[in-house]
């Protein structure tokens, strides 16, 4: 068996972190050759090439492939298809966007943020917002899939294998890149931080949310939210933690003025530790937590953030 | 302009799932369904774009049960012209995969024609993402996933995409499938009036053979548990 596995790349960039995470969960199951996309990814194909456990490396370097444009991707990753028992993934935004459209190509369905595999065809992934757990075979020649990486440890960086550059599709001229609005930060990436301190609606406004921020500032965390909070403009989209919103499972997971409705625990309950900050001693988010604090978030995350020196 | 918009009857997102005993699923039986609330807004924003004139047909598909019927009436009565409905299952247990569903519709748009096809981003049962990129494939369309802004100009659309950095926009082709995040609208209640003006509108009934699609899965549930608990604190 041969897994064809594509790492996330940024910007050139890759994302180490999820790519470690998925070779970690893909070599279980083969051989691991890393493909590496975009308009430049030279650096990120060298990367990726010292993740143990990868046996190559194939770096795609096109103006079409920048970005991470769907219909040149898959039509790329298809075209490589024959030589692999599995197409995996780590579960970002742009394999969700491009994956089931390679799973179409290929006439093979899907399957979406495993999280565990437990053979060549049988593969563990969350339904119904996490609520049960579904252990599905496939019975399709080529297996493709997203990972959830959240659960799987990063493989280490002592390899050095070998990169190769291949060619790109032509343009199909099916859609083409605009613009990105990407906030700048200095804080860790929300999906591979050790803390996350998020606020829900309960936060009450943008200008209140600078509260969230301190504290996360101070356990040098990522700003994670609720839903509610982002619907109700006190934080950006990508800050979303939940079903469909980013699954994440940091060492301290600290929630505050969330009330816990199944769809943010979806994203979060995974986590090793649970703080909670809720005024309502009823609210569900205290059935998963390991440390609650019925408190108004007014007084109590003022006072935190200070002792916290 | 005619759009397409397929929508999914699902377990209703307030109630509580609960996984059967003998692991062969969840439990379906009697519980409240609804249709699945992306879906609703792809609805609405078909709506709103025939209200603004860049439409002029909204034709609502639903694959799965019977029952689906109910879901298919939501669409009408919020505003959708006409609904077929793809009878693929007997029992609501038996759900159909993405690819199956995808090449169901991929008929329905070789037959309709629409130039534009509003997805949910995800079910919110099997949480898949993964119907409106399949069927984008099959027909050799441009996608454009997780909308939050679509803005539909002549032969081509603006949209603005939820990624995990942010926001992303990019131009597509029409005719295009465009798969809605939460954030792109907030969907209308139906009116008393327009559910008895709903029951009057056309819903068509067929079977995945009308297309020639076979249906059955390509995965197996070896089974299905409950996650592990977490003990509470304090
Ligand atoms: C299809 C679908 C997908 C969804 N996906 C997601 C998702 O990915 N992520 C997500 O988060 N949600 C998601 N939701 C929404 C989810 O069901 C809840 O609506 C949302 O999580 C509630 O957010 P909240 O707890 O911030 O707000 P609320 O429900 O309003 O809770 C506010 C909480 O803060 C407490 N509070 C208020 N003021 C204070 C104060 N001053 N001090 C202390 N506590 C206070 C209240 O007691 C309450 O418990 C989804 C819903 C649907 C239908
Ligand atoms: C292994 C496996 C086997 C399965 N077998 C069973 C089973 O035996 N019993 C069972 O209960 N479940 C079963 N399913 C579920 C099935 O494969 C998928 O859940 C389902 O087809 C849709 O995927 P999704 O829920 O993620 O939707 P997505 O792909 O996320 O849906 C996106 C959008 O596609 C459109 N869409 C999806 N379905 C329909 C529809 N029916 N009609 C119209 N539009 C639609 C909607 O616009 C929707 O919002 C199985 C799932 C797996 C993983």
């Amino acid at each position: 068996m041969a897994v064809l596995l594509i790492a996330d790349v940024n910007a050139g960039e890759l994302s180490v972190d999820a790519t470690a995470k998925a070779v970690s969960a893909a070599g279980a199951l083969g051989d691991v050759t890393v493909l590496c996309v975009g308009a430049n990814c030279k650096g990120a194909a060298d990367e990726a090439a010292k993740i143990d456990g990868v046996a190559k490396v194939l770096c795609a370097e096109d103006a079409v492939l920048g970005h991470q444009m769907a219909e040149p991707a898959a039509d790329l990753i298809v075209s490589l298809a024959g030589d692999y028992s599995h197409i995996a993934a780590p579960g970002t935004t742009d394999a969700k966007n491009i994956m089931p459209r390679v799973a179409a190509l290929l006439d093979t369905q899907i399957i979406s943020e495993v999280t565990a595999i437990v053979d060549g065809d049988t593969f563990e992934r969350p339904i119904y917002a996490g609520n049960a757990i579904q252990t599905v075979k496939s019975g399709d020649a080529t297996k493709v899939m997203t990972i959830r990486t959240a659960g799987f440890d990063a493989a280490g960086m002592g390899g050095s294998a070998s990169v190769e550059a291949i060619g790109a599709p032509a343009d199909p001229g099916l859609s083409s890149w605009v613009e990105d609005k990407v906030a700048e930060s200095d804080r860790p990436e929300l999906t591979s931080a050790g803390v996350v301190v998020s606020g829900g609606r309960g936060v009450g406004s943008e200008e209140d949310f600078a509260l969230i921020e301190g504290l996360a500032d101070k356990l040098n965390a990522a700003v994670g939210a609720s839903r509610a909070a982002v619907d109700s403009g006190y934080a950006p989209n990508d800050w979303q933690v939940g079903q469909t919103g980013k699954v994440v499972a940091p060492d301290l997971y600290v929630a505050v003025g969330i009330s816990g409705a199944i769809q943010h625990l979806a994203g979060m309950k995974d986590s090793k530790i649970i703080v909670a900050i809720n005024k309502d001693e009823e609210a569900p988010i205290f059935q998963v937590a390991d440390f609650g604090l019925v408190a108004d978030l007014f007084d109590a995350v003022p006072e935190l953030t200070s002792k916290l020196g | 302009m005619k759009v397409l918009v397929p929508v999914k009857r699902v377990i209703d997102y307030n109630v509580k799932v609960r996984v059967k005993a003998d692991g062969s699923g969840v439990d379906l039986a009697n519980v409240k369904m609804s249709m699945n609330p992306f879906d609703e807004i792809a609805v609405e924003e078909a709506i709103r774009l025939k209200e603004a004139g860049k439409a002029d047909e909204v034709v609502a598909v639903s694959v799965g049960v019977k029952q689906a019927q109910e879901t298919l009436r939501t669409a009408l009565a919020m505003g959708a012209d006409r609904a077929i409905l793809v009878v693929a299952a007997d029992d609501v247990h038996n759900d159909i995969e993405p690819l199956a569903v995808a090449k169901i519709l991929k008929g329905i748009v070789d037959e309709e024609q629409p130039g534009l096809v509003l997805c949910g981003k995800q079910a919110i049962d099997n949480d898949m993402n993964a119907t409106g990129q399949m069927l984008s494939a099959l027909l050799g369309w441009s996608q454009a996933t997780f909308a939050s802004e679509v803005d539909v100009d002549g032969d081509s659309a603006v949209v603005t995409r939820e990624v995990d950095g942010g926001l992303q926009t990019i131009k597509v082709k029409m005719p295009s499938i465009v798969t809605v995040d939460l954030r792109l609208n907030e969907p209308r209640y139906a009116s008393l009036p327009n559910i008895m003006k709903a029951k009057k509108k056309p819903l068509d009934e067929k079977t995945p053979a009308d297309y020639g699609v076979d249906a059955s899965p390509r995965l197996t549930v070896v089974s299905t548990k409950e996650p592990e608990a977490r003990s509470a604190g304090i």
